[in-house]
């Protein structure tokens, strides 16, 4: 776990003095709501309908117990009790009130967190694979890397003002687990042919109005100049991406318009120069930053604990559990842990502050006090030994967060919707809700298997419905809310959006709609060893347009 | 509007000529400052005038277009016509930094207090800023925060190499 010292400490610190003043200078009027506007987006402080809302940075999903504390903590003083885990590795509070938010922002710096840049046209918190560090396909840990980006972003003089919001995200597995193809930057760790580690640079991929599948611009950067080509190709975002069109003024749009091979020659122009200066990044503070990601101290343990192999065998729920919740680990004996936080009831993605206190708890007994947040809202335990599964499994239960769905259909992601959000066309959450009832038999849902379904209620698509194995839009179609249906999208290392299936259904058809396209995939798949996604890919989407519209698959009798 | 230099109120000798009408003044000693426009059509019998020349940059201009005329050049304005529009932070450094322009680069339009730290670090060393508290302004925000994450043209020093440093003072 990173750690802050002397500098990080100062400046976290001193933006919350900053802050301090910038409030007090609100609330005596000197500032008006307009010009206080950019000061506390740069804070992570919204305005929504009702209350100022504060989203606080997850740096690259990690977690230690002590800051899940911490968050449990401001939950209950400063908010309602709980807060809100979001698509992008950020836990948002909805009830601050704006006198209070420097001191809870105080607290939370006590605990090494913060909300800078969690909002505003500047680079926002960069996320990284959840399972870096323990995963065994990996070339790197991404967290090193997440980590060295964060500070070079945080505060950075050149690059706060943007066109737009700025994401970035990192992967150091070939699997991957953080949507690099959909973010602004996405960066792959690779190896050249003589085994030097470095970065494959994807640019220009996300969803929003106008989705795109990001580019390859850099095949291979070498690690020491990483920030190099990441302020190079910022600088020709902040000169030349659009400022007339909110719409059209992310660096997607700006890709599209001159191309990848032009952006490039812009990038290397600024690259000349900053190639080889400064911010050439130093070995030492690579490793600095290193050390503090070295693995936990693990016990010598063999592989496949008996303890664990005899549990699977004997307790049906347990097994179905750990079919999809746990992973392999890079260590002999241990294994990485998903929590679910997709409950039948409830939104997805939302954790009291009880529920916090007693993850902090578990990780400390079972996890090296080590906690990750997913970008699919939900929670990971990254270092638990094999034997302590059956244990930590009711300890889970107890307290909510062992649904064993996690990949599964009910582990959808489901914007606000019309029921929260002034922009939406047509409600998420309760369509969501009713896919889980139609669902809610969880041997079926294991019988399909592997399927993300994702739900925007407008095309802003804050449910990333594009990259959704299913998804669903919400549009409205004379005052009425109708779906429209896309199947085949992924947001993995084979990143494609979605095909359009039919024309789109009402909010009561919507539910009958996907589990026709479920049944289709049921009927035609060439086994359980073939996912949803695979099938599709193989099929195309006509056997699947065909069973919407009524005519005969041709199903497999 | 009161123009701060390093921090301390100054007198702005440059007359603007941003109408492009208006004649240059017959003094030849009188500093101008005209839009990087004018600058390029004008740009000989500009060079013929003995006094301090200076121009004004919109967002879009190219700061190359003024790369073989820095030396004549004591002045550049850049302006920002709204405050969440950066390009000029990046036409500063591009300046300094690429260019090597040493004379006063100014940032004019609409900035506020929270800014000038990052104007300063981006390589201006003079504003014009609409309040009666300007210089109290700028002492304060350049005393808010004192670590810098990203290496710049300013000489302040950068958390990971005062790191390395202290690390290699205390192994001796």
């Amino acid at each position: 776990m990173y750690r802050y010292d002397e500098f990080d400490r100062t400046l976290v610190l001193q933006r919350v003095d900053q802050f301090r003043d910038q409030v007090a200078r609100r609330l005596s009027g000197e500032l008006t709501e307009e010009q206080f506007k950019p000061l506390r987006l740069m804070n992570g402080v919204y305005l929504q309908l009702h209350a100022y809302m504060l989203r606080v940075n997850i740096p690259y999903g990690t977690l230690s117990s002590r800051q899940m504390r911490g968050l449990a903590h401001v939950a209950r003083r400063y908010d309602k009790g709980y807060g809100h885990f979001t698509t992008r590795q950020n836990i948002q509070y909805n009830w601050p009130k704006l006198a209070e938010l420097p001191d809870m922002l105080a607290d939370l710096a006590e605990v090494e967190m913060h909300g800078i840049q969690s909002s505003g046209n500047c680079v926002r918190n960069v996320t990284a694979d959840q399972y870096g560090g323990v995963i065994a396909e990996e070339l790197d840990d991404p967290r090193v890397w997440g980590e060295l980006i964060r500070q070079w972003s945080t505060l950075h003089p050149e690059l706060s003002f943007l066109p737009r919001k700025f994401k970035i995200a990192v992967t150091g597995a070939p699997h991957d687990r953080a949507a690099v193809k959909v973010h602004d930057i996405g960066l792959r760790m690779v190896a050249n042919d003589a085994g030097e580690r470095g970065f494959e640079i994807i640019i220009g991929g996300g969803l929003g109005r106008t989705p795109y599948v990001g580019q390859t611009i850099y095949d291979f950067v070498p690690e020491a100049e990483l920030l190099a080509h990441l302020e190079a190709l910022m600088r020709v975002y902040n000169r030349f991406g659009r400022r007339d069109n909110k719409y059209k003024a992310r660096i997607k749009i700006l890709v599209d318009d001159i191309g990848v091979a032009h952006y490039r020659e812009l990038a290397d122009k600024e690259l000349e120069e900053l190639k080889d200066g400064p911010l050439r990044v130093p070995a030492e503070e690579v490793a600095r930053i290193r050390a503090y990601f070295a693995p936990p101290t693990y016990e010598d343990l063999p592989d496949d604990d008996p303890a664990y192999a005899a549990a699977l065998f004997e307790d049906r729920d347990f097994a179905r559990w750990a079919r999809v919740s746990v992973t392999p680990h890079k260590q002999p004996g241990y294994a990485i842990v998903d929590l679910s936080l997709k409950p039948e009831t409830g939104i997805a993605g939302d954790c009291s502050a009880d529920q916090m206190d007693a993850i902090a708890d578990i990780a400390d007994r079972y996890s090296f006090s080590e906690i990750r947040v997913a970008h699919e809202q939900n929670l990971v335990l990254p270092h638990v030994r094999q034997r302590d599964l059956p244990a930590l499994w009711r300890e889970l239960g107890a307290i909510g967060v062992a649904t064993p769905n996690i990949g599964l259909i009910s582990d959808l992601i489901a914007c606000p919707g019309l029921d929260y959000c002034s922009l939406a066309n047509a409600r998420s959450i309760p369509v969501g809700q009713r896919i889980w009832k139609r669902f809610a038999d969880l041997e079926r849902q294991h019988d399909i298997g592997k399927l993300h379904l994702n739900i925007s209620g407008c095309i802003n698509a804050c449910g990333h419905h594009h990259v959704g194995h299913i998804g669903i839009l919400g549009v409205d179609k004379k005052g009425e809310e109708f779906y429209q249906i896309t199947i085949g999208g992924r947001a993995d290392e084979h990143a494609r959006l979605g095909d359009v299936v039919g024309p789109a259904v009402s909010y009561d058809d919507v539910v009958d709609a996907v589990d026709t396209i479920v049944r289709t995939y049921l009927a035609l798949r060439t086994g359980a060893e073939e996912p949803f996604i695979d099938a599709v890919e193989r099929l195309g989407a006509d056997p699947f347009r065909k069973a919407l519209a009524g005519e005969p698959t041709h199903a497999a009798a | 509007m009161p123009l701060l230099k390093q921090g301390q109120p100054a007198e702005d000798p440059f007359v603007a000529l941003d109408d492009p009408e208006t004649p240059p003044p017959n003094d030849p000693e009188t500093a101008i400052l005209v839009p990087l426009a004018r600058w390029t059509a004008e740009r000989d019998s500009l060079l013929g005038r003995s006094g301090p020349l200076g121009v004004r940059m919109e967002p879009a201009d190219d700061p190359e277009d003024l790369a073989g005329d820095l030396d004549r050049l004591s002045l550049i304005a850049v302006a920002f016509p709204k405050f969440n529009d950066g390009r000029g932070y990046s036409t500063a450094r591009i300046l300094r930094e690429r260019l090597g322009f040493t004379g006063e680069l100014r940032a004019v339009g609409e900035i506020l207090r929270d800014q000038l730290l990052f104007l300063d670090r981006s390589g201006f060393d003079a504003f014009e800023i609409d309040r009666p508290d300007a210089v109290d302004a700028w002492v304060k925000a350049h005393a808010e925060i004192t670590v810098f994450y990203q290496p710049t043209g300013d000489d302040r020093p950068v958390a990971f190499h005062e790191r390395l440093r202290r690390r290699k003072a205390a192994a001796e």
